[in-house]
């Protein structure tokens, strides 16, 4: 098999192995902080930070960390970058720290972090593996975006960012504040977003492998045309 | 807080999987069928509910005394992990047929976040010993209802003509989100504030 290059490393994360939509891993958070786009995105960066930093670390110690305890040695690794995170937070921004609550600290199970250090990580070098967590950590981070971003314009009528200057931080969107779809921001709407958005990009797959197919088809038949 | 409210709270009103998104990798996943669902849940039960009185006791008797509480996360996923080995090992040697109900379920629990979730919430909640093991056993028994719910449902849409792209996860998805609406009329105040 060919090596993919360094763009495609970084890049496969993104669409092709989307973690959310794709291999559905690292649920509950996604599911549970979608509520507001700021949340997801404060989410996202945590997990940005701390998959670079468990693939940094099980890539660099590879070829030291035993295979028999292998998963307790990853799961130190990624607890302390998670505390880290968590401890930073509570710091720098109480009030995010708050409407996170405890998925800041459940980040140490999520299965993506693990996931990679054990598919990727630990057998790949440094370059690649930080890659590979830079990308899979932008793709998890836009899918939330996206779930956020459904959520909260439905379900509120608003989409929150941060507060700069003079502006507050929260868009209103005209009809919908006035009228949300209340369900999209409680538990129920955020399964039936995720259920609807899979069956989406399910569809779009389908789409384009017959799209493939289609012109490898009309390939294979143009020369007989030819020479008829 | 009394036990019933624990029970109740934790079963119906917070139950982990509809309302709260603790361990959902594992329910999309062992909910295709009735058996592995019975084993999972009651293997989860068992975890939590331990999990959740061993990791008060190393919380109350270790972290707080040495005031090292911002260890907490490395040190309940560490206790969990052995935990759940030394339950596996245990059930393996005192209870064969036990194990092979339950035994490959068993590793998987280690990374599902309801565990973890369970002990960060009983801290975070100042429970006692008792209330926490309370917690753990309702979490947990709320786990196992909404799973074996869901897995009949999904035995039975295997025979039912569901739409290309449906198949699978996107499906179960959805029947979740019902049943997650369904599962809100626990909550009267939430009622009251949906129909104004």
């Amino acid at each position: 098999m060919k090596e993919p290059s360094i763009i495609e490393e970084f890049l496969k994360g993104i669409y092709r192995e989307n973690p959310i939509f794709v291999i559905v891993l690292g649920l509950c958070p996604t599911l549970a902080v979608s509520t507001q786009v700021v949340n997801a995105l404060g989410m996202g960066a945590g997990v940005i930070f701390v998959l670079l930093g468990s693939n940094f670390f099980v890539s660099l110690l590879r070829n030291f960390i035993p295979e028999k305890i292998r998963i307790p040695a990853y799961i130190v690794i990624i607890a302390s970058f998670v505390t880290v995170v968590d401890l930073f937070m509570q710091a720098y921004s109480p009030s995010l720290s708050k409407s996170l609550g405890v998925f800041v600290q459940l980040i140490v199970v999520n299965c993506i972090i693990l996931g990679r250090a054990e598919a990727f990580a630990k057998k790949n070098t440094v370059a690649r593996s930080v890659l590979d967590g830079l990308g899979m950590g932008v793709g998890f981070t836009l899918a939330l975006i996206l779930i956020a971003l459904i959520r909260e314009v439905l379900g509120a009528g608003t989409i929150t960012l941060f507060p700069m200057g003079s502006f507050s931080g929260v868009i209103k969107i005209p009809i919908l504040v006035s009228a949300p779809v209340r369900v999209m921001g409680l538990a129920a709407g955020a399964l039936l977003v995720i259920g609807y958005l899979k069956a989406f990009f399910n569809w779009l797959d389908v789409k384009g492998k017959e799209k493939k197919i289609n012109s490898r088809i009309r390939k294979s038949q143009s020369p007989q045309k030819v020479s008829v | 807080m009394t036990y019933v409210g624990i029970i109740i709270t934790f079963v119906f009103i917070n139950n982990f999987l509809l309302s709260q998104f603790l361990g959902l990798c594992p329910f999309i996943g062992v909910s295709k069928n009735m058996g592995p669902a019975i084993g999972m849940g009651f293997a989860v039960i068992f975890v939590m509910s331990l999990a959740s009185l061993i990791t008060w006791m190393i919380y109350a008797w270790i972290l707080i005394p040495l005031g090292i509480t911002y260890l907490q996360t490395i040190t309940f996923i560490l206790v969990i992990a052995g935990l759940v080995q030394l339950v596996e090992m245990a059930i393996q040697k005192t209870a064969p047929p036990l194990y092979k109900a339950l035994g490959i379920y068993l590793p998987l629990i280690t990374t599902n976040c309801a565990v973890l979730g369970i002990a960060l919430i009983a801290v975070r909640s100042n429970y006692g010993a008792m209330e926490s093991f309370v917690a753990g056993i309702s979490a947990g028994g709320g786990f196992l209802l909404v799973l074996l719910l869901m897995a009949s449902i999904r035995e039975k849409l295997d025979t039912e003509w569901i739409p290309k792209v449906f198949k699978g996860e996107p499906i179960a998805f959805v029947t979740a989100g019902l049943m997650a609406l369904a599962f809100m009329a626990f909550d009267k105040a939430l009622l009251r504030n949906l129909i104004g």
